[in-house]
């Protein structure tokens, strides 16, 4: 589960939005897709989704902001998702997070100057009974404290 | 000869612990060695401090090393445990770990064991027969046996499932859908998506008896973006139980429909309210929809909808199969059947722990969990996620029951368990879950949005020793109106951990004023 995305292309979205836009309330598989494609949600893209779902620019705009997951300009190469979670934090995750955001200047949703890394903040990855827990790129990291997190890290956007 | 059979998790807390590298060493240390091997990607056994947890097929039974590092690989092999040979890390059977022992697995029965793609497996391992039991005595007498059961939400609000499916089957309408909430976003829980990964079947099954029951032909699940490893075991399934005929046309028998189409959420906790997660599926903002009219009556897209949590569905295959006695011979008072406990935080044997329900929640965290990881005393267990209430010790003789809970101003929720040591700041606390209501609130309610933001402020002005009482007044007044004025339990449930916090652990909150500079 690596980042490999595409540059924006609004021909391959318009693509991607037909291949989805017969589903069931379309929006969020759509948004999906185009965010798995290109690394976020492009403002160019919003028209072209209302366009195919028959919805105004500010109903879709409305849901894109809604989430938390999408968004809105490229990530970088390499995506840290940390747990900021109360199981988390009863094993010193807020202290690994500081550690991590601490070693790599930067903060919650933030991307490093160079392209390299993303590190996001997330609320529950579900392994919590081998808590801290992170996410590297879309792979579990169990017993995150700070050393084996930046550690993690270091190997993922090197 | 057969392959010899060596089981290595695929389900996501072994993967954070390293199963992906156990296994490859395996696979390539039995090449090297020339000895055809098969590699099972099994779920959890929920033993989480022993994952990676390696189990070999042995004429004696399966047998269990753990936890296995790559660096354990190459000596394994050296003390043949292909044969079930001794090791440092060898732990017997895995069922006879005491840990399991205590256990009444009826909805987590297969996993952990079973190879969770498998047909056949399931099948062997009772598979299917739920579902060909409702089929026989028809939808009315499969209403009947859920209601007989005594099965309650096990998503966190503990209502009848019976109730809910007969209002659906009583229902007229030309479209009726089963919408299974596994947006598990409550830190501490992971039941759902262990069934995701480790017994996906049991889920599609359940859904199915759903669908038959009341009349539905299209069946959504809403999943977490959170779980990326559950949603792509859960799709595969869907395909291999598609392709094998058990969904989509004739799905029941001739004429007969039923399908189920996985959808993922966007990291919206509020998400994980039904009607929240209703404008989700529907393509709109996750935003709170005012009850009535119900989802059974007016669901998804308008039309009467069930609405269930993945434990609820998942366990409806094993009370059609054992029957509705022998459910709800288990539990106490109105809590019937069996709960999935998962215990998690600052916990020595963090796991999945499925028991009746009435076991206490001292026995829970010091017996069967072992007390603190760190070693050091417990202070506060938050129970049922980020709208729980946190306990003292002085508490844990609470059975884990519905309505023991709400007697002492708590809740089970999901069945999370999140310990914490006497490191932890009870302010900081209660700061947390009004910042996260704040972070996750849809905006539909004043008290909720706004009520939230005021209170993180506040309790950050009693951090600082500005006017405590009068501040802790302010929060107290905030909670009730955030109780009695939100519609959902995000706004509603966030007041549990803040009063909880402030009624047991008051020491925390008389912070001496900070001198000003100057």
């Amino acid at each position: 589960m690596t980042n490999q995305v595409i540059k924006w292309d609004a021909s391959i979205a318009r693509e991607i939005i037909a291949a989805h836009a017969h589903l069931d309330g379309a929006a969020l598989p759509i948004l999906h897709a185009v965010q798995d494609a290109f690394g976020f949600v492009s403002d160019d893209a919003l028209p072209l989704i209302a366009d195919a779902l028959n919805i105004s620019r500010a109903d879709i705009y409305g849901v894109v902001t809604f989430y938390h997951d999408f968004r809105r300009a490229p990530p970088g190469r390499c995506v840290v998702k940390v747990c900021r979670a109360e199981a988390c934090q009863s094993m010193g995750g807020r202290e690994a997070a500081a550690a991590l955001l601490a070693d790599r200047k930067l903060d919650w949703g933030e991307t490093s100057a160079d392209g390299a890394l993303t590190i996001e903040a997330v609320y529950c990855l579900g392994f919590c009974a081998v808590a801290p827990a992170a996410m590297i790129d879309g792979e579990p990291l169990g017993r995150a404290n700070a050393a084996r997190l930046i550690a993690a890290v270091s190997e993922g956007a090197s | 000869m057969s392959a010899l059979k060596i089981f290595v998790p695929g389900d996501s807390a072994a993967l954070a612990m390293g199963s992906n590298k156990v296994a490859r060493a395996v696979m390539v240390e039995a090449e090297r060695r020339g000895i055809e091997i098969e590699i099972v990607r099994n779920g959890s056994r929920g033993m989480f401090w022993l994952e990676p947890l390696v189990e070999v097929q042995t004429p004696h039974g399966r047998i269990g090393y753990a936890p296995v590092s790559v660096a354990d690989v190459a000596g394994l092999f050296d003390a043949a445990f292909l044969e079930g040979g001794e090791h440092a890390l060898r732990i017997g059977k895995p069922e006879d770990h005491p840990f399991m022992l205590r256990q009444t697995r009826l909805t987590f029965a297969r996993v952990g064991i079973v190879d969770p793609l498998s047909i056949e497996d399931y099948v062997a391992h009772s598979g299917l027969q739920g579902l060909q039991r409702a089929l026989e005595i028809g939808p009315a007498a499969t209403l009947e046996e859920i209601t007989k059961s005594g099965l309650r939400g096990r998503g966190g609000a503990g209502f009848p499932t019976g109730i809910k499916w007969k209002t659906v089957a009583d229902a007229k309408a030309d479209q009726k859908y089963v919408v299974c909430n596994a947006d598990e976003g409550d830190s501490g829980t992971f039941a759902d998506r262990m069934i995701m990964e480790g017994d996906p079947m049991a889920l599609i099954e359940g859904m199915a008896i759903c669908a038959f029951a009341v009349g539905a032909t299209k069946g959504f699940i809403y999943s977490r973006s959170e779980y990326p490893h559950a949603n792509v075991k859960f799709e595969r399934a869907l395909r291999i139980v598609r392709a094998n005929g058990g969904l989509g046309p004739g799905a029941f028998g001739p004429d007969t429909m039923f399908d189920i189409e996985l959808r993922i959420g966007a990291g919206a906790y509020v998400c994980g309210e039904e009607t929240a997660l209703l404008e989700s599926l529907e393509g709109k903002r996750g935003v709170v929809r005012a009850k009535p009219p119900l989802p059974a009556h007016k669901g998804l897209f308008g039309k009467p909808t069930v609405i269930n949590n993945v434990l609820s569905l998942a366990t409806v295959p094993a009370i059609m199969n054992m029957g509705a006695d022998r459910y709800a011979h288990f539990g106490m008072g109105r809590s019937r059947g069996t709960m999935p406990i998962q215990l998690a935080g600052n916990i020595k044997f963090g796991g999945l722990f499925e028991t009746a329900f009435g076991v206490s929640l001292g026995e829970l965290v010091n017996e069967i969990g072992g007390g603190s990881a760190t070693g050091r005393p417990m202070r506060a267990v938050q129970v049922g996620g980020p709208l729980g209430a946190y306990f003292p010790p002085a508490l844990f003789d609470t059975p884990f029951d519905y309505e023991a809970f709400a007697a002492r101003d708590g809740l089970i929720g999901h069945g999370g368990v999140v310990v914490f040591d006497d490191s932890v700041d009870m302010l900081e606390q209660a700061r947390f879950a009004m910042e996260f209501c704040a972070i996750e609130s849809c905006g539909k309610c004043t008290p909720c949005r706004i009520g939230s933001t005021r209170a993180a402020e506040t309790i950050d002005k009693i951090a600082r020793g500005e006017r405590p009482d009068a501040n802790i007044t302010l929060v107290e007044d905030l909670c009730r109106t955030m109780k009695m004025g939100s519609l959902c339990a995000l706004g509603g449930f966030t007041p549990y951990p803040v009063l909880s916090a402030l009624k047991h652990f008051p020491e925390d909150f008389a912070r001496a004023p900070r001198v000003a500079a100057e």
